[in-house]
Protein backbone atom coordinates (compact mmCIF):
# COMPACT_ATOMS: atom_id res chain seq x y z
CA UNK A 1 0.00 0.00 0.00
CA UNK A 2 2.69 2.43 1.32
CA UNK A 3 4.98 1.48 -2.14
CA UNK A 4 1.16 2.27 -4.34
CA UNK A 5 1.00 5.75 -2.68
CA UNK A 6 4.70 6.47 -3.09
CA UNK A 7 4.23 5.44 -6.60
CA UNK A 8 1.24 7.71 -7.18
CA UNK A 9 2.45 10.52 -5.42
CA UNK A 10 5.49 10.47 -7.79
CA UNK A 11 3.76 10.84 -11.18
CA UNK A 12 1.65 13.58 -10.05
CA UNK A 13 5.65 15.81 -8.73
CA UNK A 14 6.86 14.00 -11.68
CA UNK A 15 4.45 15.66 -14.04
CA UNK A 16 4.49 19.15 -12.69
CA UNK A 17 8.52 18.93 -12.10
CA UNK A 18 8.62 18.12 -15.77
CA UNK A 19 6.32 20.48 -17.14
CA UNK A 20 7.62 23.34 -14.86
CA UNK A 21 11.12 22.76 -16.57
CA UNK A 22 10.05 22.52 -20.26
CA UNK A 23 8.21 26.64 -19.18
CA UNK A 24 10.96 27.59 -17.65
CA UNK A 25 12.93 26.99 -21.20
CA UNK A 26 10.85 29.98 -21.85
CA UNK A 27 12.37 32.24 -19.67
CA UNK A 28 14.47 34.91 -21.67
CA UNK A 29 12.50 33.38 -24.99
CA UNK A 30 9.09 34.27 -24.86
CA UNK A 31 7.14 36.08 -28.12
CA UNK A 32 6.62 39.26 -25.21
CA UNK A 33 7.88 40.28 -21.79
CA UNK A 34 4.40 39.93 -20.72
CA UNK A 35 4.47 36.20 -21.91
CA UNK A 36 7.85 35.55 -20.69
CA UNK A 37 7.05 36.60 -17.16
CA UNK A 38 3.41 34.67 -17.74
CA UNK A 39 5.08 31.39 -18.75
CA UNK A 40 8.07 31.42 -15.80
CA UNK A 41 4.85 32.35 -13.10
CA UNK A 42 3.22 28.90 -14.29
CA UNK A 43 6.33 27.43 -14.69
CA UNK A 44 6.77 28.49 -10.80
CA UNK A 45 3.54 27.34 -9.79
CA UNK A 46 4.22 23.93 -11.00
CA UNK A 47 7.77 23.41 -9.72
CA UNK A 48 6.05 24.71 -6.34
CA UNK A 49 3.43 21.76 -6.55
CA UNK A 50 6.50 19.50 -7.16
CA UNK A 51 8.32 20.46 -4.16
CA UNK A 52 5.66 19.60 -2.29
CA UNK A 53 4.49 16.40 -3.81
CA UNK A 54 8.53 15.11 -3.81
CA UNK A 55 8.84 16.28 -0.07
CA UNK A 56 6.09 14.25 0.80
CA UNK A 57 6.71 10.99 -1.37
CA UNK A 58 10.26 10.92 0.10
CA UNK A 59 8.36 10.92 3.92
CA UNK A 60 5.71 8.00 2.31
CA UNK A 61 8.96 6.32 0.98
CA UNK A 62 10.66 6.56 4.32
CA UNK A 63 13.94 6.02 3.02
CA UNK A 64 15.67 9.85 3.65
CA UNK A 65 15.34 11.23 -0.10
CA UNK A 66 14.34 14.53 -0.10
CA UNK A 67 13.00 16.47 -2.81
CA UNK A 68 15.99 17.13 -4.72
CA UNK A 69 17.28 13.29 -4.24
CA UNK A 70 13.55 12.57 -5.50
CA UNK A 71 13.99 15.29 -8.58
CA UNK A 72 17.53 15.48 -10.12
CA UNK A 73 19.07 11.79 -8.70
CA UNK A 74 16.59 9.30 -11.03
CA UNK A 75 16.85 8.02 -13.91
CA UNK A 76 14.87 8.33 -17.16
CA UNK A 77 13.25 5.01 -16.73
CA UNK A 78 12.57 6.08 -12.92
CA UNK A 79 10.48 8.89 -14.36
CA UNK A 80 6.46 8.21 -14.71
CA UNK A 81 5.44 11.57 -15.68
CA UNK A 82 3.15 11.37 -18.75
CA UNK A 83 3.87 11.52 -22.17
CA UNK A 84 2.55 15.70 -23.11
CA UNK A 85 4.13 17.52 -20.47
CA UNK A 86 7.78 16.04 -21.38
CA UNK A 87 6.79 17.35 -25.26
CA UNK A 88 9.57 19.88 -26.68
CA UNK A 89 8.15 23.45 -26.42
CA UNK A 90 8.32 24.00 -29.78
CA UNK A 91 6.68 27.16 -31.25
CA UNK A 92 4.47 29.27 -28.68
CA UNK A 93 1.17 27.36 -30.04
CA UNK A 94 2.36 23.90 -29.10
CA UNK A 95 3.44 25.33 -25.64
CA UNK A 96 -0.14 26.87 -25.55
CA UNK A 97 -1.68 23.29 -26.43
CA UNK A 98 0.54 21.53 -24.15
CA UNK A 99 -0.64 23.97 -21.03
CA UNK A 100 -4.02 23.96 -22.35
CA UNK A 101 -4.74 19.84 -22.83
CA UNK A 102 -3.12 19.46 -19.06
CA UNK A 103 -4.53 22.53 -17.06
CA UNK A 104 -8.31 21.49 -19.06
CA UNK A 105 -7.34 18.18 -16.89
CA UNK A 106 -5.81 19.25 -13.45
CA UNK A 107 -8.43 21.60 -12.75
CA UNK A 108 -10.75 18.92 -12.31
CA UNK A 109 -8.57 16.62 -10.70
CA UNK A 110 -7.15 18.37 -8.05
CA UNK A 111 -11.02 19.80 -7.68
CA UNK A 112 -11.84 16.29 -7.19
CA UNK A 113 -8.12 15.36 -5.22
CA UNK A 114 -9.41 17.57 -2.36
CA UNK A 115 -11.51 14.93 -1.22
CA UNK A 116 -8.86 12.53 -0.89
CA UNK A 117 -8.66 10.61 2.43
CA UNK A 118 -5.18 11.03 2.17
CA UNK A 119 -4.58 14.37 3.53
CA UNK A 120 -1.77 15.78 2.54
CA UNK A 121 -2.64 15.10 -0.57
CA UNK A 122 -5.74 17.43 -0.18
CA UNK A 123 -3.98 19.50 1.21
CA UNK A 124 -1.91 20.12 -1.71
CA UNK A 125 -4.96 19.92 -4.13
CA UNK A 126 -6.62 22.55 -2.60
CA UNK A 127 -3.51 25.21 -3.06
CA UNK A 128 -3.13 23.43 -6.77
CA UNK A 129 -6.34 23.95 -7.87
CA UNK A 130 -6.35 27.94 -7.61
CA UNK A 131 -3.27 28.17 -9.51
CA UNK A 132 -4.59 25.09 -11.89
CA UNK A 133 -7.76 27.93 -12.84
CA UNK A 134 -5.29 30.57 -13.58
CA UNK A 135 -3.64 28.21 -16.11
CA UNK A 136 -6.45 26.84 -17.63
CA UNK A 137 -8.11 30.30 -18.12
CA UNK A 138 -4.52 31.75 -19.79
CA UNK A 139 -3.83 29.06 -21.96
CA UNK A 140 -7.46 29.00 -22.89
CA UNK A 141 -7.26 32.48 -23.71
CA UNK A 142 -4.18 32.11 -26.02
CA UNK A 143 -5.90 28.83 -27.57
CA UNK A 144 -8.86 31.53 -28.60
CA UNK A 145 -6.90 34.25 -29.53
CA UNK A 146 -4.32 32.10 -31.93
CA UNK A 147 -7.63 29.92 -33.45
CA UNK A 148 -9.25 32.82 -34.61
CA UNK A 149 -6.60 34.59 -35.26
CA UNK A 150 -4.68 35.38 -38.27
CA UNK A 151 -4.39 32.27 -41.27
CA UNK A 152 -1.04 31.65 -39.99
CA UNK A 153 -2.09 31.33 -36.45
CA UNK A 154 -4.65 29.64 -36.95
CA UNK A 155 -3.13 27.04 -38.91
CA UNK A 156 -0.30 26.82 -36.23
CA UNK A 157 -2.52 26.16 -33.49
CA UNK A 158 -4.71 23.66 -35.56
CA UNK A 159 -1.38 22.15 -36.32
CA UNK A 160 -0.03 21.94 -32.66
CA UNK A 161 -3.50 19.92 -31.80
CA UNK A 162 -3.12 17.41 -34.01
CA UNK A 163 0.48 17.07 -33.05
CA UNK A 164 -0.16 16.63 -29.11
CA UNK A 165 -3.70 15.36 -29.33
CA UNK A 166 -2.50 11.21 -29.25
CA UNK A 167 -0.70 12.21 -26.20
CA UNK A 168 -3.86 13.54 -24.29
CA UNK A 169 -5.17 9.41 -23.83
CA UNK A 170 -2.67 9.14 -21.37
CA UNK A 171 -4.43 11.51 -18.86
CA UNK A 172 -7.06 8.97 -18.61
CA UNK A 173 -5.48 5.66 -18.20
CA UNK A 174 -5.64 3.92 -14.87
CA UNK A 175 -3.55 1.20 -14.70
CA UNK A 176 -3.81 -1.26 -11.38
CA UNK A 177 -2.43 1.65 -8.95
CA UNK A 178 -4.82 4.22 -9.66
CA UNK A 179 -7.50 1.57 -9.78
CA UNK A 180 -5.88 0.31 -6.38
CA UNK A 181 -6.20 3.76 -4.97
CA UNK A 182 -8.98 4.76 -5.98
CA UNK A 183 -10.90 1.67 -4.58
CA UNK A 184 -9.26 3.28 -1.06
CA UNK A 185 -10.43 6.89 -1.62
CA UNK A 186 -6.73 8.68 -2.38
CA UNK A 187 -6.35 8.75 -5.55
CA UNK A 188 -8.50 10.85 -8.46
CA UNK A 189 -10.16 8.28 -11.22
CA UNK A 190 -9.36 10.03 -14.08
CA UNK A 191 -12.03 8.73 -16.17
CA UNK A 192 -14.48 10.84 -14.20
CA UNK A 193 -13.11 13.58 -15.48
CA UNK A 194 -13.23 12.74 -18.95
CA UNK A 195 -16.61 14.54 -19.47
CA UNK A 196 -15.26 17.93 -18.15
CA UNK A 197 -12.19 17.61 -20.15
CA UNK A 198 -13.95 17.36 -23.83
CA UNK A 199 -16.64 19.71 -22.35
CA UNK A 200 -13.78 22.45 -22.04
CA UNK A 201 -11.37 21.23 -24.78
CA UNK A 202 -14.53 21.70 -27.08
CA UNK A 203 -16.01 24.97 -25.76
CA UNK A 204 -12.62 26.79 -26.28
CA UNK A 205 -12.20 25.23 -29.70
CA UNK A 206 -15.62 26.43 -30.74
CA UNK A 207 -14.60 29.58 -29.99
CA UNK A 208 -11.28 29.07 -31.46
CA UNK A 209 -12.56 28.36 -34.79
CA UNK A 210 -10.84 24.98 -34.60
CA UNK A 211 -11.54 21.33 -35.46
CA UNK A 212 -11.12 19.15 -32.51
CA UNK A 213 -9.28 15.63 -34.06
CA UNK A 214 -11.07 12.31 -33.80
CA UNK A 215 -10.42 10.21 -30.71
CA UNK A 216 -8.01 7.57 -31.81
CA UNK A 217 -4.44 6.72 -31.02
CA UNK A 218 -3.30 6.78 -27.71
CA UNK A 219 0.40 6.82 -27.31
CA UNK A 220 1.07 5.81 -23.34
CA UNK A 221 3.97 4.70 -21.56
CA UNK A 222 5.16 7.39 -19.14
CA UNK A 223 3.39 6.41 -16.12
CA UNK A 224 5.67 2.66 -16.56
CA UNK A 225 8.94 4.79 -17.47
CA UNK A 226 8.72 4.45 -21.40
CA UNK A 227 9.37 8.21 -22.63
CA UNK A 228 9.81 9.71 -25.94
CA UNK A 229 13.34 10.41 -27.15
CA UNK A 230 12.99 13.72 -25.91
CA UNK A 231 13.16 12.98 -22.43
CA UNK A 232 16.85 12.25 -22.25
CA UNK A 233 17.65 15.12 -23.07
CA UNK A 234 15.63 17.24 -20.63
CA UNK A 235 16.86 15.07 -17.98
CA UNK A 236 20.45 15.82 -19.11
CA UNK A 237 20.14 19.64 -18.68
CA UNK A 238 17.83 19.64 -15.72
CA UNK A 239 19.97 17.22 -13.57
CA UNK A 240 23.23 18.56 -14.74
CA UNK A 241 24.25 20.22 -11.21
CA UNK A 242 23.59 17.71 -8.72
CA UNK A 243 25.40 15.13 -11.40
CA UNK A 244 28.18 17.45 -11.54
CA UNK A 245 28.18 18.22 -8.18
CA UNK A 246 26.45 15.60 -5.60
CA UNK A 247 24.63 17.06 -3.33
CA UNK A 248 24.75 20.37 -3.68
CA UNK A 249 22.21 23.02 -2.02
CA UNK A 250 22.09 26.78 -2.46
CA UNK B 1 -1.21 19.51 45.47
CA UNK B 2 -2.19 23.06 45.87
CA UNK B 3 1.53 24.68 45.51
CA UNK B 4 1.61 22.40 42.22
CA UNK B 5 -1.47 23.49 40.76
CA UNK B 6 -0.18 27.18 41.69
CA UNK B 7 3.07 26.74 39.75
CA UNK B 8 1.52 24.97 36.76
CA UNK B 9 -1.27 28.22 36.80
CA UNK B 10 2.17 30.30 37.12
CA UNK B 11 3.71 28.80 34.01
CA UNK B 12 0.69 28.14 31.67
CA UNK B 13 0.97 32.79 32.11
CA UNK B 14 4.46 32.34 31.52
CA UNK B 15 4.44 30.50 28.39
CA UNK B 16 1.08 32.55 27.29
CA UNK B 17 3.19 36.13 27.80
CA UNK B 18 6.05 34.22 25.52
CA UNK B 19 4.18 32.94 22.88
CA UNK B 20 2.23 36.99 23.06
CA UNK B 21 5.44 38.38 23.14
CA UNK B 22 7.15 36.18 20.05
CA UNK B 23 3.68 36.44 18.07
CA UNK B 24 4.22 40.44 18.30
CA UNK B 25 7.92 40.03 16.84
CA UNK B 26 6.21 37.67 14.16
CA UNK B 27 3.51 39.83 12.88
CA UNK B 28 5.64 42.67 12.63
CA UNK B 29 7.81 40.76 9.52
CA UNK B 30 6.79 42.58 5.98
CA UNK B 31 6.59 40.86 2.79
CA UNK B 32 9.59 41.90 0.86
CA UNK B 33 8.16 41.95 -2.49
CA UNK B 34 5.26 44.47 -0.65
CA UNK B 35 7.13 45.93 2.64
CA UNK B 36 3.49 47.90 3.51
CA UNK B 37 2.14 44.43 4.96
CA UNK B 38 3.37 42.20 7.07
CA UNK B 39 2.93 38.46 7.28
CA UNK B 40 -0.06 39.10 9.77
CA UNK B 41 -1.70 41.43 7.35
CA UNK B 42 -1.74 39.14 4.35
CA UNK B 43 -2.94 36.00 6.65
CA UNK B 44 0.17 34.17 5.95
CA UNK B 45 1.37 33.96 9.96
CA UNK B 46 -0.42 31.25 10.98
CA UNK B 47 0.29 30.01 14.25
CA UNK B 48 2.39 30.78 17.06
CA UNK B 49 3.36 28.59 19.75
CA UNK B 50 5.82 27.19 22.77
CA UNK B 51 6.90 23.97 22.12
CA UNK B 52 7.18 21.13 25.00
CA UNK B 53 10.88 21.60 24.82
CA UNK B 54 10.78 25.29 25.02
CA UNK B 55 10.86 26.62 21.27
CA UNK B 56 8.81 28.86 19.06
CA UNK B 57 7.02 27.17 16.79
CA UNK B 58 5.69 29.79 14.21
CA UNK B 59 3.30 28.31 11.54
CA UNK B 60 3.32 30.27 8.03
CA UNK B 61 1.25 29.45 5.13
CA UNK B 62 2.57 30.21 1.47
CA UNK B 63 -0.06 32.18 -1.06
CA UNK B 64 1.13 29.93 -3.81
CA UNK B 65 3.16 26.70 -3.66
CA UNK B 66 6.13 27.60 -5.58
CA UNK B 67 5.75 31.25 -3.47
CA UNK B 68 10.09 31.93 -3.74
CA UNK B 69 9.45 34.46 -0.79
CA UNK B 70 8.56 31.97 1.82
CA UNK B 71 12.36 31.47 2.31
CA UNK B 72 12.74 34.65 2.98
CA UNK B 73 10.18 34.66 5.20
CA UNK B 74 11.40 32.40 7.36
CA UNK B 75 14.68 33.47 7.56
CA UNK B 76 13.34 36.99 8.67
CA UNK B 77 11.32 35.59 11.23
CA UNK B 78 14.39 33.73 12.31
CA UNK B 79 16.65 36.89 12.55
CA UNK B 80 13.71 38.92 14.17
CA UNK B 81 12.81 36.40 16.75
CA UNK B 82 16.46 36.20 17.45
CA UNK B 83 17.25 39.57 18.05
CA UNK B 84 14.18 39.86 20.61
CA UNK B 85 15.88 36.73 22.53
CA UNK B 86 14.43 33.50 20.99
CA UNK B 87 17.20 31.65 20.34
CA UNK B 88 15.27 28.49 19.61
CA UNK B 89 12.95 29.23 16.67
CA UNK B 90 11.06 26.89 14.30
CA UNK B 91 9.35 27.89 11.44
CA UNK B 92 6.72 25.71 9.85
CA UNK B 93 5.27 25.46 6.51
CA UNK B 94 1.22 24.49 6.44
CA UNK B 95 -0.82 24.14 3.61
CA UNK B 96 -3.70 23.23 4.71
CA UNK B 97 -6.33 25.29 5.25
CA UNK B 98 -5.16 26.80 1.42
CA UNK B 99 -4.57 30.30 2.08
CA UNK B 100 -6.81 32.94 -0.17
CA UNK B 101 -7.10 36.33 -0.93
CA UNK B 102 -10.27 36.61 1.91
CA UNK B 103 -7.73 36.45 4.70
CA UNK B 104 -6.18 39.60 3.40
CA UNK B 105 -8.30 42.54 6.22
CA UNK B 106 -9.87 45.77 5.60
CA UNK B 107 -7.53 47.56 6.95
CA UNK B 108 -4.53 45.46 5.00
CA UNK B 109 -6.55 45.74 1.82
CA UNK B 110 -6.61 49.51 2.39
CA UNK B 111 -2.76 49.77 2.53
CA UNK B 112 -2.22 47.95 -0.87
CA UNK B 113 -4.23 50.29 -2.33
CA UNK B 114 -2.23 53.20 -1.09
CA UNK B 115 1.23 51.26 -1.90
CA UNK B 116 -0.36 51.56 -5.37
CA UNK B 117 -1.36 47.75 -5.61
CA UNK B 118 -4.89 47.42 -6.70
CA UNK B 119 -6.47 44.74 -4.12
CA UNK B 120 -8.41 41.56 -4.78
CA UNK B 121 -11.78 42.37 -5.63
CA UNK B 122 -14.47 40.72 -3.75
CA UNK B 123 -14.44 37.05 -2.24
CA UNK B 124 -12.64 34.17 -3.93
CA UNK B 125 -14.19 31.23 -5.61
CA UNK B 126 -13.37 29.27 -8.37
CA UNK B 127 -14.60 31.68 -11.19
CA UNK B 128 -16.00 30.81 -14.40
CA UNK B 129 -13.57 30.00 -17.28
CA UNK B 130 -13.73 33.40 -18.33
CA UNK B 131 -14.41 35.46 -15.53
CA UNK B 132 -15.44 39.47 -15.58
CA UNK B 133 -13.96 40.92 -13.62
CA UNK B 134 -14.24 44.85 -12.70
CA UNK B 135 -11.04 46.06 -11.17
CA UNK B 136 -10.14 49.96 -9.78
CA UNK B 137 -7.52 51.79 -10.13
CA UNK B 138 -5.19 52.42 -7.45
CA UNK B 139 -4.11 55.85 -8.30
CA UNK B 140 -7.16 57.37 -9.67
CA UNK B 141 -10.14 55.01 -8.90
CA UNK B 142 -11.37 54.60 -11.97
CA UNK B 143 -13.03 51.31 -12.96
CA UNK B 144 -11.99 51.56 -16.64
CA UNK B 145 -9.17 49.32 -16.61
CA UNK B 146 -7.47 46.50 -19.24
CA UNK B 147 -5.66 43.29 -18.18
CA UNK B 148 -2.41 43.19 -19.67
CA UNK B 149 -1.15 39.95 -18.62
CA UNK B 150 -2.68 37.74 -15.75
CA UNK B 151 0.61 37.30 -14.63
CA UNK B 152 2.48 40.08 -13.09
CA UNK B 153 5.37 40.79 -11.15
CA UNK B 154 5.25 38.46 -8.40
CA UNK B 155 2.98 34.58 -8.82
CA UNK B 156 0.13 36.78 -6.66
CA UNK B 157 -0.10 39.69 -8.78
CA UNK B 158 -1.41 40.12 -11.97
CA UNK B 159 -0.72 42.96 -14.78
CA UNK B 160 -3.40 45.76 -15.45
CA UNK B 161 -3.67 49.37 -17.07
CA UNK B 162 -5.95 52.26 -16.26
CA UNK B 163 -7.65 53.31 -19.58
CA UNK B 164 -8.14 56.69 -18.19
CA UNK B 165 -5.02 57.72 -16.46
CA UNK B 166 -2.82 55.31 -18.56
CA UNK B 167 -1.13 53.97 -15.59
CA UNK B 168 -0.36 50.75 -15.39
CA UNK B 169 -0.56 48.97 -12.04
CA UNK B 170 -0.14 45.68 -10.29
CA UNK B 171 -3.32 43.68 -9.34
CA UNK B 172 -3.36 41.36 -6.09
CA UNK B 173 -5.27 37.96 -7.75
CA UNK B 174 -8.14 37.03 -6.00
CA UNK B 175 -7.98 33.03 -4.83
Amino acid sequence: MKDLLFAYILRLADDAAILGQRLGEWCGHAPTLEEDIGLANVALDHIGQARALYSYAGEVEGKGRDEDQLCFLRKEREFSNCLLVEQPNGDFAETIARQFFFSAFMLPFWEKMKASKDETLAAIAAKAEKEAAYHLRHSAEWVIRLGDGTEESRERMQDAIELLWPFTGELFEADDTVKVLVAEGVAVDPASIRDEWRETVGKVFGQATLEMPEEGWAQTGGRSGMHTEHFGHLLTEMQYMQRAYPGLKW
Amino acid sequence: MVIAMASLAENQGKTQSLRDKAWAVAAKVVDPEIPVLTLEDLGVLRDVRVADDGAIEVDITPTYVGCPAMGIFTMDLETELAKAGFDNVRVKTVLSPAWTTDWISAKAREKLREYGIAPPEGKASRRALFGDETVTCPRCGSENTEKISEFGSTACKALWKCRDCAEPFDYFKCI
